[in-house]
């Protein structure tokens, strides 16, 4: 008994090393100071329109790729399985139809799966009707020679999460979780004073946009000299969220709240509230609920985004790079604004369902709010 | 003292059931963690927020007993929450019928889950598995992956609201009187009536239960009615507790099955108690709130759950082999 508790006991410190072990990737100077300095640019391209922004100016040549209309745009997706991503494809729906250019648009879900993924690719190349393939890999090692495969039969546009290789046209996504985690914990940093006691809740280890934003965060809050109390991970689970938070509250004051991703923002909101606390400095997300809650108690808020408005950019590129006109590249590079105080009630809007994201630039297009179950 | 009170002491000090002490040693341990949890705000917010699990455990204890298993109610737990958020439509006078109508998808479920158990002859672990994953397509078909309303607040008394100013105890969450009320009601009828006896009986031996004329279809079904209706019951708390979320009820399947086992009920059926069932969930609570408290990296944190888990369900098949119970 001794022996396997013993042996329990290293496997589980071994398992904690793994993690330590990896965290040196996620947490790269470079790059936090190269997304800090893209969080202060002023974006490029037309303005009021993020999502046709870019925030870096190289260009790449598309004219080798020219077709002739109709096109048929393919489009493997990692999946919908969050609120996000459902936002999202809806918004890359809405998109197409503004195309008339674009006859069809094949969507094939890989519901998560990298396995499913890698066949979703094959056969969309088998089949052979593709005019362009966008991807959004499940995970960056796994999809990247399915990636580079497809390169080799027509181009390709990769958005959201990375892969190893240059190959495709351009890569989309928003400045980064660096951005994302300064954004929430400078303004935590401009609210509390040094040595108060924050709460960093994050949602799941091991993902490298989230990895990122808490080494992000975490490095600007120490910067701070403020005292990081604990890091939990809530799996984005209400009930895990708030019961984590009101422990926390019995071991002693907490002055700020940061988190990785605000799905779970309003239940550690409640766990302030329904236990009489005073309401600490809060980070959250752009989703409906929370932006609501922060106007209904006043809070002292900010809503960092990884702005759904990234998901009308992929049609756009594959517009473009089908027409044989320039797109930036190798990374098109989109601003990501957080929503504050001052910008707050131009996001809010009681008829949009509780999960949706504000940041999706969707207000403007022809089957808002419908289309994205508002009333 | 003669020779036999002493061998008698010897026999009963076992048959108290190991999950009660367990339970008092990590209390016991919370509270030298954490001082402030002998006030009432905090024992009384733990024994909230295991409140959903252990009316789950305490319904799952009827379908083990019976010799089966319930994998559809952590899926059931998430239709109800994702459901109910749809049907209320931010409208407060809608919460008593949206909870009759969860109550009614309850019977819908545990007949179902039933009937394909007890008629076509599926294993009850394969039929609720098929369920679970029904379910879970159901809830994201209705909701299209985001949910479009409130839960209103009417709607999250039962999980969320306290009574407080109380005297002596000072607050008092509606949820533990939810959890008291369904748990005597389930525990009246496991215990005081036939129909437990029944359940015990076919889980124990369904063929000779069926001789002496339990009615064993009709005594199975019953008991994965019970277990969807904790399951929808053990949903409005959560959501009340939390709000609306998509995956509000995954893993409370399993939780809820090693409450039973933490409490002592035997996985291939005709043994088991409610009572135990919930002190199981309360001990697997306490451990979630120990490990928090601690403060461990979460992996050591998974490590050390898992050991104490299997550490404990030894404990209790030991004293089962030792005392013949």
């Amino acid at each position: 008994m001794k022996n396997i508790l013993a042996m329990a006991v290293v496997a589980g410190l071994a398992l904690t090393g793994g993690t330590f072990a990896q965290a040196p990737n996620f947490d790269d100077p470079a790059e936090f100071a190269r997304q800090k300095e893209f969080l202060a640019a002023t974006p490029m391209g037309p303005e009021g329109k993020p999502w046709e922004q870019y925030l870096v100016d190289t260009m790449k040549d598309t004219t080798g790729f020219k077709k002739d209309a109709p096109y048929t745009v393919c489009f493997s997706n990692a999946g919908v399985n969050n609120p996000w991503r459902v936002v999202g494809w809806t918004n890359m729906q809405e998109e197409a139809k503004l195309h008339p250019e674009i006859s069809q648009i094949i969507h094939v879900d890989a519901e998560g799966s990298d396995d499913k993924q890698i066949a979703d690719i094959d056969d969309l190349l088998a089949g052979g009707k593709c005019s362009i393939l966008i991807v959004s890999p499940n995970t960056t090692a796994a999809l990247t020679p399915a990636v580079e495969k497809a390169c080799a039969v027509l181009p390709v546009i990769v958005f959201d999460r990375g892969v190893n290789t240059d190959c495709p046209v351009t890569f989309i996504h928003p400045v980064g979780g660096y951005g994302f985690g300064i954004q929430g914990a400078e303004f935590i940093a401009e609210n509390v004073k040094p040595g108060g006691n924050v709460l960093m809740l994050r949602i799941l280890p091991g993902v490298d946009v989230l990895e990122t934003r808490y080494s992000g965060g975490k490095r600007v809050l120490e910067e701070a000299g403020l005292n990081i109390v604990g890091a939990e991970f809530t799996d984005g689970d209400n009930a895990k969220t708030k019961s984590i938070v009101e422990d926390y509250l019995q071991r002693g004051k907490i002055d700020a709240v940061w988190m990785d991703a605000g799905a779970t923002a309003v239940a550690a909101v409640e766990a302030f509230e329904d236990g009489g606390y005073d309401m600490p400095v809060f980070v959250g997300e752009d989703q409906q609920d929370f932006l609501q809650k922060w106007k209904e108690l006043g809070l002292t808020a900010i809503a960092p985004a990884y702005p759904s408005y990234q998901w009308r950019t992929p049609i756009i590129a594959a517009i473009h790079t089908l027409k044989g006109e320039a797109v930036p590249s190798p990374e098109w590079i989109l601003p990501q604004p957080a929503i504050t105080q001052a910008t707050l009630d131009s996001y809010i809007n009681t008829a949009m369902p509780p999960l949706h994201y504000a940041l999706c630039g969707c207000e403007g297009m022809p089957n808002y709010p419908a289309a994205w179950g508002g009333k | 003292m003669t020779d036999n009170a002493i061998v008698t002491r010897k026999r009963q000090l076992p048959q108290i059931n190991p999950v009660y002490f367990i339970l008092a040693a990590l209390i016991v341990a919370i509270i030298l963690q954490n001082p402030a949890f002998v006030e009432p705000t905090g024992y009384m917010n733990f024994l909230k927020r295991a409140a959903p699990l252990a009316i789950l455990a305490a319904g799952q204890v009827y379908v083990i007993v019976s010799g089966g298993f319930d994998l559809s109610v952590g899926s059931l737990i998430t239709l109800v929450v994702v459901g109910s958020s749809m049907l209320l439509n931010n409208d407060p006078n809608s919460t008593w019928w949206v909870i009759a109508v969860m109550f009614g998808i309850g019977v819908g479920v545990g007949l179902i889950n039933g009937l394909v158990v007890c008629y076509l002859k599926v294993p009850s672990l394969i039929a609720t598995l098929g369920m679970m994953i029904t379910l879970n397509g159901l809830a994201f078909m209705w909701s299209g992956g985001a949910p479009r309303g409130y839960l209103t607040d009417s709607y999250r008394f039962f999980g969320r609201y306290n009574f407080t100013d109380l005297p002596l105890i000072r607050i008092l969450p509606v949820a533990i009187i939810v959890l008291l009320v369904i748990g005597f009601l389930l525990y009246w009828l496991m215990h005081r009536t036939n129909l437990g006896r029944m359940i015990h009986a076919i889980g124990d031996n369904p063929r000779a239960a069926n001789l002496a004329g339990v009615p064993v279809n009709r005594v199975r079904i019953i008991a994965f009615i019970v277990s969807s209706l904790s399951a929808v019951a053990t949903g409005i708390l959560l959501g009340g507790f939390a709000g609306v979320s998509t995956d509000v009820g995954s893993g409370y399947e399993l939780q809820a099955i090693t409450a039973a086992v933490l409490g002592g009920a035997l996985l291939l059926g005709g043994r088991g108690s409610v009572p135990a069932t919930i002190a199981g969930a309360l001990t697997l609570s306490a451990i979630f709130t120990l490990l928090n408290f601690l403060g461990l990296p979460q992996p050591v944190r998974q490590v050390v759950q898992g050991l104490i888990l299997i550490a404990a369900v030894a404990v209790a098949v030991y004293r089962r082999k030792h005392t013949g119970r």
